[in-house]
């Protein structure tokens, strides 16, 4: 989505506490808190095929750490993870190996399409006989993300955007 | 032969590791087959991320095709793509000024130590140490800011061109790695401190994974695969190009063949690396960058062959031309494909967690392997 | 040893070699029939020793098939490539997997891109791509228009 038009009207904690005695009363949505609450904690599942994996690891890395966002934990297992994050080329061979590990990931699940190969498959796009155009074609995607590898901001902006989108909740 | 996952007739089990694994090596399929915890075989399953290159560089021109190897082995992108200018250079005999040859012998020294920091992060996060890897991406990131000054881009630079360079080097470019050096030399030592005076690390590794320098040749292994156990392969020293026959550095090889002497082979090309880029950054010829060469550029008919030292071993790259301005075949030869083949024979009577060592010690790059 | 004197050796060693000339390095083309014993004193013969097989191109020129083995020895530091010329239709060569162990994953990458058989090869399958894939892709003659999109 355009940056212009991103949904910017986030509140930090959704609802209103109001003091009691013995504690407080939160009154809200349910949504709007089971939003915050996912968001705010999305597992990634450590899935990197190519180039973008290294840009990956690099916003996992100290310097552009997106533990800060809630990251914290990449899984192995897509058992235990939230999103998918698919850094690289999907390929023939590859793709039911992708949608297996899709099949295996528990309900809410999202994809974040990272890089240029898994949009649209980039500059593999021409006279090749192996790569699946996009990662789409496979699974539903929730993010895309551009770039060959996208720099590390991109791939923080694209994951922020991940959560507001979930924020916003269904509909 | 082929074994099918599950319980073999003779009663080992046969399992899959990968294709995805979070070793951050890619996409490497191994079907091993177990008796207990003891492998007695490994098989790799290759093509999860064979994307045709060498189809589709039939039909790009000769300027085209370098971006797709920055690709192949991403960690040296500025390497591969010297491999390939260099291979037009040969074929159209253009004359490359002193200036980029030195800026391109400097650009892959700093890549050859940005792989190689990130083998030791990433080799040491496979053993279990997660410290280190939060250490190697923080000079990693020295060295891409470094680059992306330059070249403009982090990781896939497309700065090599047949005939030089694509662009000239910023102002700040001395400055930032003369400061990266100073940096960068405390460090090193600080990476021996923290991993490899270690005493559970040299136990994981001293003693596994051992290859004969005669098993080394006939595997075709290059690089420090190959170095670890002996076998003298460095491209540098072998067949010199350019600059590198006037600089003084060592070839750095070892005689213990097992995963320690492969590991202190790349700690100390670190070291080398950082006393070529010391002899060369003060030292820069004033000059062009790049060559005058025509817009569409057309190889005679006939077979050229060029080989560089990536920080994996010898990338050779072999074009077949017809007269054209496309190549009519291209083969690369990656360093990855024939130290993957040793495995195998490397790995026959150790233990699953000795695999990852080794496999850590061989420094794959998948898409290399695939292609 | 120089590239002339490689030539000289050659020219008594083998069965009637062929050379091209102009090359980098010396080239020889040989008969693909007598591959195996050609390879096995390639290997092995005094002054030779060429114990490092580094590259295995496989190139269709629409009329035939050649395979080529570059080998250089690290005993003596010379570079000779090997070509040898097979029939389109029928690519069959001997293997030399025995004699150079690099050589099982090259010739199946070859056998899987190419279509060319190796005879003695210990397990000749594809390699890259998925076991049910017709075809040879790297063969100029290759159509896919399902998956390739041309520009």
């Amino acid at each position: 989505m355009d940056v212009s038009t991103q949904n910017t009207d986030n509140k930090p904690f959704p609802g209103e506490v109001h003091p009691t005695a013995g504690g407080g009363i939160l009154v809200t949505k349910l949504d709007e808190v089971i939003g915050w609450a996912r968001s705010n904690s999305l597992w990634p599942l450590v899935f990197g095929t190519s180039c973008c994996a290294i840009e990956m690891m690099s916003t996992a890395g100290a310097k552009y750490d997106w533990s800060r966002f809630g990251f914290e934990v990449a899984r192995a297992t897509p058992r235990q993870a939230d999103v998918i994050i698919i850094a690289g080329t999907i390929v023939n061979k590859m793709a039911p190996v992708l949608k297996r590990l899709y099949d295996q990931m528990a309900d809410p699940k999202y994809v974040i399409a990272m890089g240029a190969c898994a949009t649209s498959g980039g500059p593999f796009f021409y006279n090749t006989y192996s790569v699946v155009k996009g990662a789409d074609h496979v699974i539903p995607v929730d993010v895309y993300v551009a770039g060959c590898p996208p720099r590390p901001e991109a791939l923080l902006h694209a994951l922020i955007s991940l959560q507001e989108k979930i924020r916003r909740g269904p509909a | 032969m082929i074994e099918e996952v599950g319980t073999t007739e003779t009663g080992d089990l046969v399992i899959n590791v990968g294709p995805q694994h979070p070793s951050t090596h890619g996409v490497l399929h191994l079907v091993i087959t177990l008796n207990g915890e003891t492998i007695k075989k490994v098989e790799p399953h290759l093509g999860y991320i064979h994307r045709s290159i060498e189809k589709m560089c039939e039909s790009l021109s000769y300027r085209q095709f370098i971006y797709v190897t920055s690709r192949m082995d991403y960690l040296s992108s500025h390497i591969n793509n010297h491999g390939c200018a260099l291979c037009v250079e040969k074929g159209m005999q253009i004359e490359v000024p002193a200036r980029a040859r030195v800026i391109r012998v400097l650009m892959d020294e700093l890549t050859r130590l940005a792989s190689h920091q990130l083998w030791w992060g990433a080799m040491a996060m496979d053993i279990g140490a997660l410290t280190p890897f939060f250490h190697a991406f923080r000079e990693r990131e020295a060295i891409n800011d470094i680059m992306e000054e330059t070249c403009g881009a982090r990781l896939t630079m497309n700065y090599m061109v047949p005939g030089g360079v694509m662009a000239d080097l910023h102002p700040n470019f001395q400055k930032r790695v003369i400061e990266f050096i100073r940096f960068f030399r405390t460090k090193i030592d600080e990476y021996d401190e923290l991993v490899t005076g270690n005493i559970i690390f040299k136990s994981r590794m001293q003693g596994v994974g051992y290859l004969s320098p005669e098993d080394a040749v006939s595997y075709g292994c290059t690089g420090p695969t190959a170095r670890g156990s002996g076998v003298s392969c460095d491209i540098r020293k072998l067949y010199p190009y350019e600059v590198y026959g006037q600089l003084d550095f060592q070839e750095v090889t070892a005689t213990g063949g097992d995963c320690f002497a492969r590991y202190k082979v790349r700690m100390q090309e670190m070291r080398q690396s950082i006393s070529i880029i010391e002899q060369l950054i003060d030292n820069i010829p004033e000059g062009e960058f790049q060559a005058k060469t025509k817009a569409v550029l057309k190889l005679p008919k006939g077979e050229f062959y060029s080989r560089v030292e990536t920080a994996r071993g010898e990338f050779g790259v072999y074009i077949i031309s017809e007269g054209g301005t496309t190549p009519y075949r291209i083969k690369f030869r990656s360093p990855g494909f024939s130290n993957l083949s040793a495995l195998d024979h490397m790995a026959r009577g150790h233990k699953i967690g000795d695999l990852v060592a080794i496999m850590g010690t061989l420094d794959l790059v998948i898409p290399d392997i695939d292609r | 040893m120089t590239k002339e004197e490689l030539k000289v050796t050659l020219e008594q060693l083998l069965p009637s070699p062929a050379f091209e000339e102009g090359a980098e390095w010396t080239t020889v083309v040989i008969d693909p029939a007598g591959w195996e014993g050609t390879a096995r004193k390639l290997r092995s013969a005094e002054g030779l020793k060429f114990d490092y097989l580094f590259c295995v191109t496989a190139i269709d020129w629409k009329t035939h098939i050649t395979m080529v083995y570059h080998l250089t020895s690290t005993v003596y530091r010379h570079t000779v490539v090997v070509k040898a010329t097979l029939d389109r239709a029928n690519p069959v060569i001997g293997t030399v997997s025995d004699i150079w162990r690099t050589a099982e994953f090259h010739e199946r990458e070859a056998f899987d891109l190419f279509g060319v058989e190796f005879k003695g090869h210990p397990d000749l399958r594809r390699l890259f791509l998925t076991d049910d894939w017709k075809g040879w892709p790297l063969r100029k003659d290759y159509e896919d228009p399902v998956n390739m999109i041309k520009l």
